[in-house]
């Protein structure tokens, strides 16, 4: 199964989005629940399976879903699973074996569906770069689509209900996922967290609720879901997100300037290491992609032809993802051990980039 | 003769207090009588302070045998959990949640997107959709109380929107 993803030309995972430099992806999520039917955790597999089979009916209907990937979480292997979060189409919470748990992906994987998550529909909808617009209007629709088949737990008082009382009124959440590394290095990043903590955006690392920023990702998204409208609610993220942006571009500048050298020969070691390591980890190879990442963007590096030439920015995102642990296994169609898998990992890592 | 409690002025309040069974004469300045004064009045006023404890175990009894009438979902178990049963948990919880989204979210007002099949119609049409699916639901369960209770809200919303 999903042998077609790897290769997935259509994917928004190799497509280069809007200011997409700094800003990686942008992702916007909505939560809706079936009117009369308790929310997943207290609905009986019967409800959960009601919920399920609702959605299988409706989704051939939505012209974006057409040729579109549809199953049953439970029929899939742990890798399978994992290989999903890698890709950032399920959530951690998504790979908990619960009956009734199932998962729609578009051909591009731009718009997704968890059904029976922590509510009965978690539809998303993902773009390259700094996009958010663009995600609204498709899921948008996607969810008015929905909505002509099946009704809504909706309050004219408090919106769209949903279990968990932070996720109320619009149910939306949007984030953009940015790559930050030159706020780690001036250590101004703590400063910028603390803010955007104190106006109410959360930050998580690459992987969303409880996980550490690998590989100098942070995904920034709004707090408050009630009382503003979902284009106020994107607004305010877009201008947040720029702001961060610019703090970022900042402290590039203030590298550039002051630290020159001590910037070229990080960015250098980190493709020297990338070329000719035997043995790496994800979170080694996270870290000093993200350092070549930054070289790239600075300019630093330009001579290298990276693999087949012209996009090496293009190439070193596509690494971040297939790099993974079930992504590399997926690749090599078994299943590997932590040793072997750091051993391929290397050997990728080498050959694309020109070691 | 001086102040007692300051030692600085002359005592021009006397007072007889009645502290442990035994009589307690204090002489104190008219500045001092004031701040006494002040903190006598402080002091709460005993069957005051019963009915008010009373009424906070009310509360807590209340919010412990607190059910959804749709699901059967406990408010207790919302506080340990975080989540909530069904959509109709807020209606029977309102109470309870409604100070909790205000203190998330800053308001208790939805301002975004309506669903397509409560589109057209007025907010206070939706409105009195949901009241009638919650009679009718409280009906069926053979919840006279809450049956009752909504009948009246209905009868004031219709009331206060004609």
């Amino acid at each position: 199964m999903f042998d077609n993803f790897i290769s997935n030309k259509d994917s928004w995972l190799s497509q280069k989005g809007p200011e997409s430099e700094i800003v990686f992806s942008s992702r916007i999520r909505l939560a809706r629940n079936i009117a009369d039917i308790p929310f997943p955790s207290r609905a009986n597999p019967g409800q959960r399976e009601k919920v399920f089979k609702a959605m299988q009916e409706v989704y051939p209907h939505i012209k974006r879903f057409k040729n579109s990937f549809f199953v049953n979480m439970g029929e899939l292997t742990d890798l399978d699973s994992q290989f999903l979060l890698e890709r950032h189409l399920i959530s951690q919470e998504h790979l908990t074996k619960q009956s009734g748990r199932g998962i729609i992906v578009s051909p591009d994987e731009e718009i997704s569906i968890m059904i029976n998550e922590e509510d009965h529909l978690r539809m998303q909808a993902i773009a390259s770069g700094f996009d958010l617009k663009k995600c609204w209007e498709v899921l948008d629709n996607i969810d008015n689509d929905i909505s002509r088949k099946m009704s809504f737990s909706f309050s004219p008082d408090i919106g769209y209900l949903t279990a968990c009382p932070t996720n109320v009124g619009t149910a939306l959440r949007a984030s953009c996922m940015l790559h930050l590394p030159a706020l780690i290095l001036t250590k101004r990043i703590n400063k910028i967290l603390e803010l955007l903590a104190r106006i109410s955006f959360t930050t998580r690392g690459l992987f969303g609720e409880g996980t550490q920023a690998l590989g100098d990702f942070f995904q920034i998204s709004n707090q408050v879901s009630l009382g503003l409208s979902e284009e106020e609610l994107i607004d305010n993220l877009i201008s947040v997100v720029n702001q961060v942006k610019s703090h970022e571009l900042d402290s590039r500048n203030t590298l550039v300037k002051k630290y020159k050298t001590n910037l070229e020969d990080n960015v250098w070691r980190a493709l020297g290491i990338l070329r000719n390591a035997r043995l790496i980890n994800s979170k080694e190879a996270f870290s000093h992609l993200s350092i070549l990442s930054l070289g790239l963007d600075l300019g630093i590096i330009k001579e290298i032809d990276l693999s087949k030439g012209k996009a090496g920015q293009k190439l070193i995102r596509n690494l971040f993802i297939m790099i993974q642990p079930a992504h590399l296994q997926k690749i090599e169609g078994r299943v590997l051990r932590e040793k072997e898998r750091d051993n391929i990992r290397a050997a990728i890592l080498r050959e694309s980039l020109g070691g | 003769m001086l102040c007692d409690i300051c030692h600085k002025n002359i005592a021009t309040v006397h007072l007889t207090e009645i502290v442990n069974s035994k009589i307690a004469e204090t002489h104190i300045c008219q500045v001092c009588a004031q701040a006494k004064a002040g903190q006598i009045a402080q002091q709460p006023n005993v069957s005051d302070f019963l009915s008010g404890l009373l009424s906070a175990n009310i509360a807590k009894k209340e919010e412990q045998s607190l059910k959804c009438p749709a699901c059967g979902f406990n408010y207790s178990d919302f506080k340990k959990k975080g989540r909530l049963g069904c959509g109709r948990c807020y209606s029977a919880f309102k109470r309870q949640l409604l100070p909790l989204l205000k203190k998330i979210h800053g308001t208790i007002r939805h301002t975004g997107k309506v669903p397509l099949d409560a589109v057209g119609s007025s907010v206070q049409e939706v409105k009195l959709k949901d009241f009638e699916k919650q009679l009718q639901r409280a009906v069926e369960l053979e919840e006279y109380e809450d049956a009752a209770r909504i009948r009246d809200e209905i009868k004031k919303f219709q009331g206060g929107h004609k």
